[in-house]
């Protein structure tokens, strides 16, 4: 190694002790639960708690709904903003970074003030009303990775003269985007999809001011409750999230006819 | 009334008047070609014809039907893009049996189709490819299969071969062409590239500023320009300054030599004039037919390979002449002295 080397080398190994030794302290922690030996009890307890599967299930079907929402939002506006409104798209672009600036805290309190079950549409009153209310709220939370990587991936593509050709052999604007617009942003759409689901799946705010029981709820109570479980349970969330992140990649990476690649 | 109709069309944007007054009809089976520099409104014009602009007033009629409020979608047009516009995602087959698959024919009826549209584009092979998997000219060949596939009433091709490298350009050009006559579509090509449009074209349309300067069938296009728009913009030219000596018989002077049109001029007698003269008309020494003959010498010598392109100073004037190669003849120095000669009807004088 080289005198020059050293430096960027030793930030590289600083940064990664900075991020690594957390993460290892706590795995270590989430398997000391029998006294004396390694286990994975904690793990094993974590995981057959029924109100885990229970909570986790919920937060994985609201992760999904978020997702298809967001796609069904997302995908028409960022189209038709750069091939009709480009003029607008500044302007969209701070919207969707709307929800970066503004807490998630204030947001539900706006949402609880506006929706509930004394105002004109009292969606915090029922069930399927405050499940709703959830899904939107996810969804705007998303709103600037999912908006941000699908404007990306339609950057790629040629979307005007797609469009067109697409025109001219007798499609409508709904099978344009179905067929035409949204596979060969898929990739985009994919990365903006686990993002969300990374997101919706631990998320608290939201969730616990709505009293919903969802997964982030879960791991807090969990945290104030118990000692070994909580660490388990952050492993497997950051296990999920690097799933994830590794599924962005892979996909990118093996699909088929990625303009990207080229 | 003409196949397709395109009745005093126009088009601005905002304050910009890019498509002024354009009418234009085409025959059943006819291969037009819209020539013009860029910014000169003939891919307005195709855009228009598309759906994919709406004129500013006018009217587009096909087969007697107005299309001109009719959405791209539902005028059943095919079109051919400069940057091919292949779907990404699907394969050669299923690009090409795009069309088919909208209007909602079987499996086996689009399938027959896309195997007939492949032999004809000669790419039976590369059906299962995608479209990064093709060279530029594959891809574009695929472009045009599609755009045939479902029948369309008109097909337009918006400078089709401008991304493609010159060889494969000529044999496309030829097939676009072959295809073209095999099918008997009637076509509107665009493209800037003269030779393009003078190869294949039954009559070419030169715009400039939003007008058809000229329209006619390539030769007329060539031999007789009818603005200085045209004479310059179509083939090479040489202009020559010319006095006016007496304009009913259009007897002019060029530097020393007086020339005889043979044509009443719109000039006074005394005036200058330009004259147009086509490389090829001028000869080298002195030959039979060619009365009109000035002494020069050589100032520059182009050897072009089949062709030899030599300019002669004649006076304070320069005029280029094309020879053909010929191997036992080597083409003359630089500095010698020459005669040239030129037939008095082979000037042209162009309005302005």
């Amino acid at each position: 190694m080289t005198g020059k080397r050293i430096w960027p080398w030793l930030a590289v190994v600083l940064g990664g002790l900075y991020f690594l030794l957390p993460l290892a302290g706590m795995v270590d922690f989430s398997m000391r639960m029998k006294r004396g030996q390694y286990s994975f009890e904690a793990y094993r307890i974590v995981l057959a708690d029924p109100q885990f599967q229970q909570t986790f299930g919920y937060s994985v079907m609201l992760a999904l709904l978020t997702i298809v929402l967001g796609i069904l939002l997302v995908v028409p506006t960022a189209y038709f903003v750069r091939l009709k409104l480009p003029g607008l798209r500044p302007i969209i672009e701070f919207i969707t970074l709307l929800p970066l600036v503004i807490p998630p805290i204030v947001i539900v309190f706006g949402y609880i003030r506006i929706y509930n079950t004394s105002s004109v549409l009292p969606l915090t009153g029922t069930w399927l009303g405050t499940n709703l209310l959830l899904l939107f709220g996810y969804a705007t939370l998303a709103l600037p990775y999912m908006y941000r990587s699908v404007d990306t991936g339609l950057r790629t593509i040629d979307i005007a003269s797609l469009t067109e050709a697409a025109q001219s052999l007798g499609a409508g604007w709904a099978r344009i985007l179905a067929v035409v617009i949204l596979p060969n942003v898929f990739v985009s759409v994919l990365s903006g999809a686990f993002l969300t689901f990374a997101i919706v799946i631990g998320e608290y705010v939201f969730a616990a001011l709505l009293n919903v029981n969802s997964f982030g709820p879960y791991m807090v109570w969990m945290g104030g409750n118990r000692a070994y479980e909580p660490s388990a349970l952050a492993v497997v969330a950051f296990a999920i999230t690097w799933a994830c992140m590794g599924l962005i990649q892979l996909v990118t990476r093996f699909s088929r006819f990625s303009t990207v690649r080229r | 009334m003409a196949f397709l109709d395109i009745h005093h069309l126009q088009k601005s944007f905002g304050a910009l008047h890019v498509v002024k007054d354009f009418t234009l009809g085409i025959e059943k089976g006819e291969f037009v070609s819209f020539l013009g520099p860029s910014g000169c409104g003939k891919t307005t014009v195709l855009r228009m014809v598309a759906g994919f602009e709406t004129p500013t007033s006018g009217a587009i009629r096909i087969g007697g039907r107005d299309v001109t409020s009719l959405p791209a979608n539902r005028r059943k047009i095919g079109m051919v893009f400069q940057a091919y516009a292949l779907f990404p995602n699907l394969t050669v087959e299923d690009n090409i049996g795009f069309g088919l698959k909208v209007a909602g024919e079987g499996k086996a009826a689009i399938g027959r189709r896309v195997g007939e549209m492949l032999e004809l584009i000669g790419l039976p092979q590369l059906g299962n490819r995608y479209p990064f998997q093709l060279s530029g000219g594959q891809q574009q060949r695929v472009a045009l299969a599609r755009a045939l596939a479902p029948r369309p009433q008109v097909l337009l091709l918006d400078e089709p071969l401008s991304a493609l490298d010159a060889k494969i350009r000529v044999s496309l050009r030829e097939e676009i062409r072959r295809i073209q006559q095999e099918l008997g579509i009637t076509t509107i090509f665009v493209t800037h590239d003269q030779e393009e449009a003078l190869s294949i074209s039954d009559r070419i349309v030169v715009m400039h500023q939003g007008v058809a300067d000229q329209v006619g069938t390539p030769f007329e296009i060539y031999n007789r320009p009818s603005t200085r728009f045209v004479a310059e913009f179509v083939g090479t030219l040489n202009l020559v300054d010319a006095d006016v000596v007496e304009a009913v018989s259009g007897r002019v002077r060029v530097g020393e030599v007086p020339v005889t049109l043979n044509r009443p001029l719109a000039a006074r007698a005394g005036e200058r004039i330009s004259l147009a003269l086509r490389p090829e008309t001028v000869a080298l020494g002195r030959t039979e037919g060619h009365d009109v003959v000035f002494s020069g010498r050589i100032a520059e010598v182009h050897f072009l390979g089949s062709v030899i392109r030599i300019r002669v100073a004649i006076g304070g004037q320069v005029i280029s002449l094309d020879t053909f190669n010929q191997p036992d003849r080597p083409p003359p120095d630089i500095g010698a002295p020459v005669e040239v000669s030129i037939s008095d009807r082979d000037l042209l004088v162009l309005a302005a």
